[in-house]
């Protein structure tokens, strides 16, 4: 009992942070049908940002808070740099035009940072919980803790505001958003912008019980985008639910069958979903009127 | 350009300043070519970074001191970040394109294994910085090595336990050459020892999270001590594990993790971790009449003046090779690669970070199980187990 709870601590915890990575997919997917495959380096962002301010001695709190706001600094300036652009280039050219900039990013976090692993001190001390014969670190509480709160945040943002709600417009219908007076050039930024921040927010809390180094983002990111495929690429609670499942099943998988495959869970999944259930657990399968 | 008259200048100026150039490379006598492809980026990057520096530091000294048989050495390094089919195609480009003298390199077993069929093939002496005991098992005729073999660490970590009255481990490994190849080594001498393994888990190379493995584990009827086979941030991530999941049993781990950067990496987790290494990480607690001492300290001290960073065993096993090739040159007076290896093989009595080096025709790599220490992490430093 106490082992299967372990198991589950620790794919809660991981989950927690895919799902933030699916939705921050998701968000972009929907304003403009683009997959961003730059997520992930927004999640090293936020994570080698605030290694390094605290190593040079900043402290915690504030170094977490400039960390996300360097994360959401670069997600725009992506979209402004070389999606923006680009515009007018079918999904596939933007679809691309993100690979290379996730490669770039990397490469300038390389030079810049360099290619050691760093460590970021956990929040609130190190000693761990025991529940039920199970231990829990206090980071990974803030990891479960600062996502039900993002995403609730979020939830209100897009049901409460009417900038949330003009983002939903244009994910449903770009041109009628257009038609009413969207500006849908402004959406497309705002939600490249979110998606940063909630990969930084992601990067800043996980860094502390991983490592951190420049190339972080690559794994993020794939099972990231394998958490939003799951749950159905567009869904906002797919991309969750999908986040959580592929924590607990890389969890569950490598402590009850084998620890050698537990990246293979990810990608079979992808595999599977993309064969038998292209629209994932939430999303409607999609059809083209002629 | 307008005139043709200032275009045949121009270009003439250009030829002659490039031949005279030319003219007074040559009256030199050719440079020693030193190939070296490590992994200075990467997962391995800890391992890499220093033994880049290392030779590099060397190099430049020695060349200052007026080179070696009177000429200078010339280093070529290319970074391979831990890829074992890039290191191939630098090995590749070393041996064909840099026409070098002689190899040091392959910072992983993996990449010392892509790469050694071609210095087999070419007839390159080739010394490797890896550990695993396969590198020099079978003895290959052109490949040498510096590090102690995994099998080494084996022993040494299990001598230690039986002196502690440890007779059930568990083993926790990582997917890399040197990870498995240790992992075998161990299972093979543990009834030596008279040490059962109770729990073997695995991890990937680029896992953040062990938790998992660590609970399986954690439950292993009888279960008494850990060892983890492993270099990067792999034991790092097992390190912290193991103390998250209020883990009190032994944990030990190889000589991959003999940096401080081990430490920094697993912070407090690592107090009471044990490990073997080389004399080289206590360098000033050697006692004067250990034959280390001096060039232990001796490296210490030019590596950390250079550099500003604590040494590693793995700059250290840099140092070995660079100055086993260079006294093999030296004894076979020619870097005719034939007599270099020559030379190489006939090694005896060489101090080096590593050990004492008695090399052999059945022996590529000459340390004894001496030539290793083991060390305990104590307030975030090493210290001698006695």
């Amino acid at each position: 009992m106490a082992e299967l709870l372990q198991f589950l601590f620790s794919g809660l915890t991981v989950g927690a942070t895919y799902a933030l990575v699916a939705l921050g997919f998701v968000i972009i997917y929907n304003a403009s049908g683009v997959i961003n495959f730059a997520q992930g380096e927004f999640v090293m962002a936020g994570g080698m940002a605030s290694a390094f301010l605290v190593a040079a001695g900043v402290a915690l709190p504030l170094a977490v808070v400039i960390a996300v706001v360097a994360g959401v600094a670069i997600g725009v300036a992506l979209e402004k740099f070389a999606i923006e652009p680009a515009r007018r280039a079918p999904v596939v050219t933007l679809i691309i035009i993100t690979i290379g900039a996730s490669i770039a990013i990397r490469g300038l976090a390389q030079l810049l940072l360099g290619k050691q692993f760093h460590t970021v001190p956990p929040f609130t001390g190190d000693n761990p919980i025991v529940i039920g014969g199970a231990t829990i670190l206090p980071q990974a509480l803030w990891v479960i803790g600062a996502s039900i709160a993002v995403v609730i945040g979020l939830g209100a943002f897009f049901s409460r505001t009417r900038l949330g709600k003009a983002m939903l417009a244009t994910a449903n219908n770009r041109r009628a958003a257009q038609l009413v007076g969207i500006n849908v050039r402004f959406i497309l930024l705002l939600s490249f912008g979110l998606s940063a921040l909630l990969g930084a927010v992601a990067g800043v809390l996980i860094s502390p019980i991983t490592l951190t180094s420049y190339d972080v983002g690559i794994m993020v990111g794939l099972k990231g985008f394998a958490a939003a495929m799951l749950g159905g690429l567009g869904n906002g609670i797919g991309a969750i639910v999908g986040g959580l499942m592929l924590g607990l099943a890389e969890a569950l998988g490598a402590g009850y069958l084998s620890s050698a495959y537990k990246d293979l869970i990810a990608f079979v999944i992808i595999l599977a979903v993309l064969v038998f259930m292209p629209g994932g657990l939430f999303g409607k399968a999609s059809t083209e009127r002629v | 350009m307008r005139s043709p008259v200032l275009r045949a200048l121009i270009s003439a100026t250009a030829v002659y300043a490039f031949a005279a150039t030319a003219a007074t490379a040559e009256v030199e006598a050719p440079t020693i070519k030193i190939g070296s492809f490590l992994s200075v980026t990467g997962p391995a990057a800890f391992l890499g970074d220093p033994e880049e520096k290392t030779l590099k530091l060397y190099v430049e000294k020695l060349n200052k001191a007026g080179g070696v048989i009177g000429r200078k050495l010339e280093l070529i390094v290319y970074d391979d970040a831990g890829d074992s089919d890039k290191a191939r195609t630098f090995a590749k480009r070393l041996i064909d394109q840099d026409k070098v003298d002689v190899i040091i390199g392959g910072t992983t077993t993996g990449t010392t294994m892509a790469a050694v069929p071609l210095m087999e093939q070419a007839g390159v002496p080739f010394i490797s910085l890896a550990g695993a005991v396969v590198i020099v098992e079978p003895v290959k005729k052109w490949v040498f090595k510096t590090p102690h073999t995994d099998r080494m660490a084996c022993e040494k970590i299990f001598g230690d336990m039986k002196a502690r009255g440890i007779s059930k481990i568990g083993m926790i490994a990582g997917a890399g050459g040197f990870d498995r190849s240790m992992r075998q080594e161990c299972l093979k001498v543990a009834d030596k020892y008279g040490i059962t393994v109770v729990a073997d888990e695995s991890y990937g190379a680029k896992d953040s999270d062990m938790t998992a493995q660590l609970t399986k584990i954690k439950s292993a009827a009888g279960i008494q001590a850990l060892v983890n086979p492993g270099f990067g941030q792999g034991p790092a991530i097992v390190t912290k594990n193991f103390r998250q999941l209020g883990m009190m049993m032994p944990l030990y781990q190889s000589h991959g993790v003999a940096s401080k950067e081990f430490i920094k990496l697993a912070g407090e987790a690592a107090e009471g971790v044990r490990l073997p290494a080389s004399a080289l990480l206590i360098a000033e607690i050697l006692p004067t009449s250990d034959p280390q001492r001096e060039v232990v300290v001796g490296y210490k001290k030019d590596y950390e003046a250079k550099y500003g960073s604590e040494v590693s065993t793995f700059g250290g096993h840099a140092y070995d090779g660079l100055f086993l090739a260079v006294e093999a040159i030296k004894r076979a007076k020619s870097t005719d690669k034939g007599k270099v290896r020559d030379a190489l093989e006939a090694t005896k009595g060489y101090v080096g970070t590593a050990g004492v080096v008695n090399m052999s025709a059945t022996d590529h790599m000459g340390l004894d199980l001496t030539a290793f220490r083991m060390l305990e992490v104590r307030k975030g430093n090493w210290t001698l187990v006695k």
